[in-house]
Parts: structure tokens; C-alpha cells; sequence
């Protein structure tokens, strides 16, 4: 039996056979999302607080959703509307948040290890939904699902992530989980984000700066979002970017022709991604979406559902 | 606490012919077998929806529709479950205007067969549903009742009925136990 699931703080301190639990119990959230009547009643009377002090529209909507579709309630914060910017600090604002008694607290926060450092001073259940440039659990576990439908298994695969990595909380939570798996792992962008220091992340992990030799055989490409406004520091500019990066589709050519294509969104079209790669035969883009849903509830009914013990089941053959 | 074994209810070919009665009568009371659906309610459903549809296609001489249905999500009790309860898979063919037959090992209480229904529900429109039981122990807490029974065996609360099939536990035969403290 793997041990119970408290919190959902990162991907790093998880094994590899607790993630194929979780990605395993994502499985008939998947289907449901297939049925005509997608509300489930299961967690009806719970509610789910999202605490979002970072700008945020689809990880927010995805567990918003979630929530919804296993029956729950969710209340939601947002930076723009919240007392933070009033001068309340975190701690403040997260106990008055655990005062409207949630059952469960989702948390996005610009600073690193701000899901744990909550996690440790409230009752309930925490959900990191990215936090700082540390992790973004439920990211990596939607990536992986989707990689393993496509290919039927997680085992030893040939990764290249493209593009600002080292500002890719993303990045790191698929680093870290594929890496269990066996993954070789090449990192690729401007010099100016692959510090050194990413090589020691994870085992398997190697960077390299031409996109050319970083697709080269691989079984599946994410491409990361580039940030505009990160290209005017240490003077990239954006067409030096596309020419030097730009995920293309003569780029992925080099690839395994059936290589998979993810991005996390939001996707800058002609920037770090063509438009007919976005669109094509291998773009998993989509399915990300749906299946980032599936895990959502999955780690909501996992986390706020069956508070009892084992001895407590009834008659387990009725 | 633990439990103890009373005695056994049926053995190995006693299941066999129930089994096959029960097909029998699932034959004599449908009258458009093609919209026919055997719907298994895991975990000891589903083998025997399996044997229920190879004793039809047996009669019928051709094949009769089989699905899974894991009701984890559809119970009424979230907070006295297991901690973290896994949920599995269901694999259900189309059910909209189909005949349906759930297919479970006991009926106890009913809870099982109102959150089956449930997820039969969010599936689609079924025609007809009915419920098909190897054994019938009583004690209702819902209006529930199966159209086509194995068995009804008189139960106290205390006892447990395990229905112990080859393809999940190894052996074949069920037996009544008791809680003893």
C-alpha cells in the first residue's frame, strides 16, 4: 500500500512508484471527462480554496473545474483583489483563508517554497500550483500523463525542453519526475538560462546550446513559453531568439517522426513555437489541457476524500 | 476482532449451476437481447458478468456485451471509506436505450447498487435496468430488490458473506463468517 498523500508540494520527494499512483489515479478522471454528464456529487459539501498571488488563468480555471466536476465548491483569491496589496502578509491572509474552513488550499505564489512554508501551519491539505522558480506539480504529472498515453510508458525516454529554463518552475517538476523514470534529459536555450547549476538537478540531465543536436532523436519535446520581457534583458533579441530557437517544424524533423510535442501555455505563436507545429499531427497541446483537468481531481478526491481508517469499511462484500 | 467461518454456503459447482440458471433466466425475461449489457459492479461483479455473458453466448450462440463499472466515486460514505480509496477504471459499452444487468456478487444494504445506478446514469439513458445477485443476505436500507437472485440467505448484522471467485481470490466457494471480538 503506498503511504497516504497529505499535501502536494513537489515532485522531487516523490518516488517513482508513488507517481504512477497518482498518474494511475488519474485514469477514470480521465474517462469521466469523456461522459456527457461530467458532475460527479463525490466531494458535495467540500470546498477548495484557490489562493492565487500570482497571475493566473488556466492552472486556476483547471482546478476551478476540478473542483466543480467531483461536486465541490471552490472560492477563489486572487493577487489584483487581495489584502496583500493592502500589506497583509502570507501568513495573514492564509490563515483568514483557512477561517472560511476549507478542506483543501491550493496555493500559487511567486516565492519559492510557499506551499510548504503554508503547509506547515494549516490544518487542511495543500496543492502547490507553482511556486516561485521551485516546482509545478500538477504540471509534471499532466506532462507525464500525457506522454505515457501517447507512448505507453514513462520508461527511458529521450527528453528536450526548450527555451528559459532556468525561470521554468515547469521545467523543473518534468525534470525531476522524468528523471525517476529514466529519462535522458537535454535542456536547450540562450546560455543566459542554462546556468550550470542544471546539470545537478536530476540524473540523466545534460544541457546544450544548438537546437539542432539537442532534437536530435528525441522522443518528446516540450517547448516552454518565452517571456517578452525577459528577451530585453542581457540583450536577446526576439528575432535572434526565433532564429536561434524557435521550435519549427524543419527543427523537429530531427526528431523522432513521432515525436511528441507539449507546451504548458500560455503559447507564443512565432516565438518559441511555429504555428503548423502547434497545430500538427504531433502537438499534444491540447490533451495537456483535459488531462490536466483529470489529475486535478484526482489529487483533490485523493487528498479530501476517505478522511476515515481501513477498519471503518463496512461490509466490504455488500 | 476477528473473524471466523460459520459455514460454507456454496461450493465451486453450486456457483456453476447457479450461474447458469440465472443466465437462463436473464434469456427468458429479455425480450431484445441484442440491446442486452451486462454491466459488472467491481470488484467481484465483474467475473461473473463474464461467466453470466459465456453461459448466454452458450444458449444464444453469439456474443453478448460485457462492461465494468467501479462505483468508488458514487458512494455515499467518503468520510468512513478507506483512506484514500483507489478508484479503478470502468470499461462500459454504450448504455443509451440498452437493456442493462448489473451484476454483483451480495446485495446487503442496496447502497452499492443506488451508486451503481448513479454511475449508470452519467453514462447515458439506459432502456431498462435491473440488478442480477449470486446471493441475497437481506437487510435492506434502500428500496432496492435484485430481478434475478442466486441465492437468499437469512444473515445476522454481525455476519459476512465472502463470494470467493478463481479469477480474484484463487478458490471457488462462498462461505458465511462471523465477527467475533
Amino acid at each position: 500500500m503506498i503511504e497516504r498523500f497529505r499535501h502536494l508540494l513537489a515532485i522531487e520527494p516523490l518516488s517513482a512508484e508513488q507517481i504512477t499512483f497518482l498518474l494511475d489515479q488519474a485514469k477514470p478522471f480521465q474517462q469521466i471527462q469523456r461522459h456527457p454528464l461530467k458532475k460527479l456529487a463525490t466531494l458535495r459539501g467540500k470546498s477548495v480554496a484557490l489562493a492565487f498571488f500570482e497571475a493566473s488563468t488556466r492552472t486556476r480555471i483547471s482546478f476551478g473545474t476540478a473542483a466543480t466536476r467531483l461536486g465541490a465548491d471552490s472560492m477563489s483569491l486572487q493577487a489584483e483583489s487581495s489584502s496583500l496589496k493592502k500589506g497583509e502578509s502570507l501568513i495573514d491572509t492564509v490563515h483568514t483563508l483557512e477561517a472560511m474552513k476549507p478542506d483543501c488550499i491550493v496555493i500559487r505564489h511567486a516565492a519559492s517554497g510557499a506551499a510548504e512554508f503554508i503547509s506547515e501551519r494549516v490544518a487542511v491539505p495543500v496543492i502547490n500550483a507553482g511556486d516561485g522558480l521551485h516546482e509545478h506539480p500538477t504540471q509534471g504529472l499532466l506532462d507525464a500523463l500525457t506522454i505515457r498515453d501517447r507512448r505507453g510508458s514513462l520508461d527511458g525516454l529521450r527528453i528536450t525542453i526548450l527555451g528559459d529554463i532556468l525561470h521554468s518552475r515547469v521545467a523543473r517538476s518534468d525534470i525531476h519526475l522524468l528523471s525517476k523514470f529514466g529519462a535522458r534529459i537535454t535542456l536547450c536555450g540562450p546560455a543566459m538560462w542554462l546556468p550550470r547549476e542544471l546539470d545537478q538537478l536530476a540524473p540523466g540531465v545534460r544541457r546544450s546550446f544548438s537546437i539542432e543536436d539537442a532534437l536530435d532523436g528525441a522522443d518528446v519535446v516540450m517547448a516552454l513559453r518565452v517571456q517578452s520581457e525577459r528577451l530585453n534583458e542581457p540583450s536577446l533579441p526576439r528575432d535572434e531568439y526565433i532564429r536561434l530557437y524557435q521550435l519549427s517544424q524543419a527543427r523537429l524533423a530531427r526528431a523522432r517522426p513521432d515525436a511528441l510535442v507539449l507546451h504548458p501555455g500560455p503559447m507564443i505563436r512565432g516565438l518559441e513555437i511555429e504555428p503548423a507545429v502547434a497545430d500538427g499531427p504531433q502537438s499534444c497541446v491540447l490533451e495537456q489541457v483535459t488531462n490536466g483537468i483529470a489529475v486535478r481531481m484526482a489529487l483533490l478526491y485523493l487528498l479530501i476524500g476517505g478522511t476515515g481508517s481501513i477498519e471503518d469499511l463496512p461490509n466490504a462484500s455488500d | 476482532m476477528h473473524v471466523v467461518e460459520k459455514r460454507q454456503l456454496m461450493s465451486a459447482t453450486e456457483i456453476d449451476r447457479t450461474l447458469q440458471r440465472l443466465a437462463h433466466e436473464i434469456v427468458e425475461r429479455t425480450p431484445d437481447l441484442q440491446q442486452l449489457v451486462l454491466v459488472g459492479i467491481r470488484r467481484r461483479g465483474v467475473p461473473l458478468a463474464e461467466r453470466l455473458a459465456r453461459n448466454i453466448e452458450a444458449i444464444l450462440g453469439r456474443s453478448v456485451e460485457v462492461g465494468s463499472l467501479d462505483i468508488t466515486l458514487y458512494r455515499d460514505d467518503l468520510s468512513t471509506v478507506a483512506p484514500q480509496p483507489v478508484v479503478q477504471a470502468s470499461d462500459i459499452p454504450n448504455v443509451d436505450d440498452r437493456d442493462i444487468v448489473l451484476v454483483d456478487d451480495v446485495l446487503y444494504t442496496g447502497r452499492t447498487t443506488r451508486a451503481a445506478m448513479n454511475g449508470l446514469f452519467d453514462l447515458g439513458r439506459p432502456r431498462r435496468v435491473r440488478l442480477c445477485v449470486l446471493i441475497d443476505r437481506g437487510h435492506r436500507e434502500l428500496p432496492v430488490e435484485a430481478s434475478f437472485t442466486g441465492r437468499t440467505v437469512q444473515t445476522s448484522d454481525s455476519e459476512i458473506i465472502e463470494v470467493r471467485l478463481q479469477e480474484i481470490d484463487n478458490e471457488e466457494r462462498v462461505v458465511l463468517v462471523d465477527r467475533v471480538a
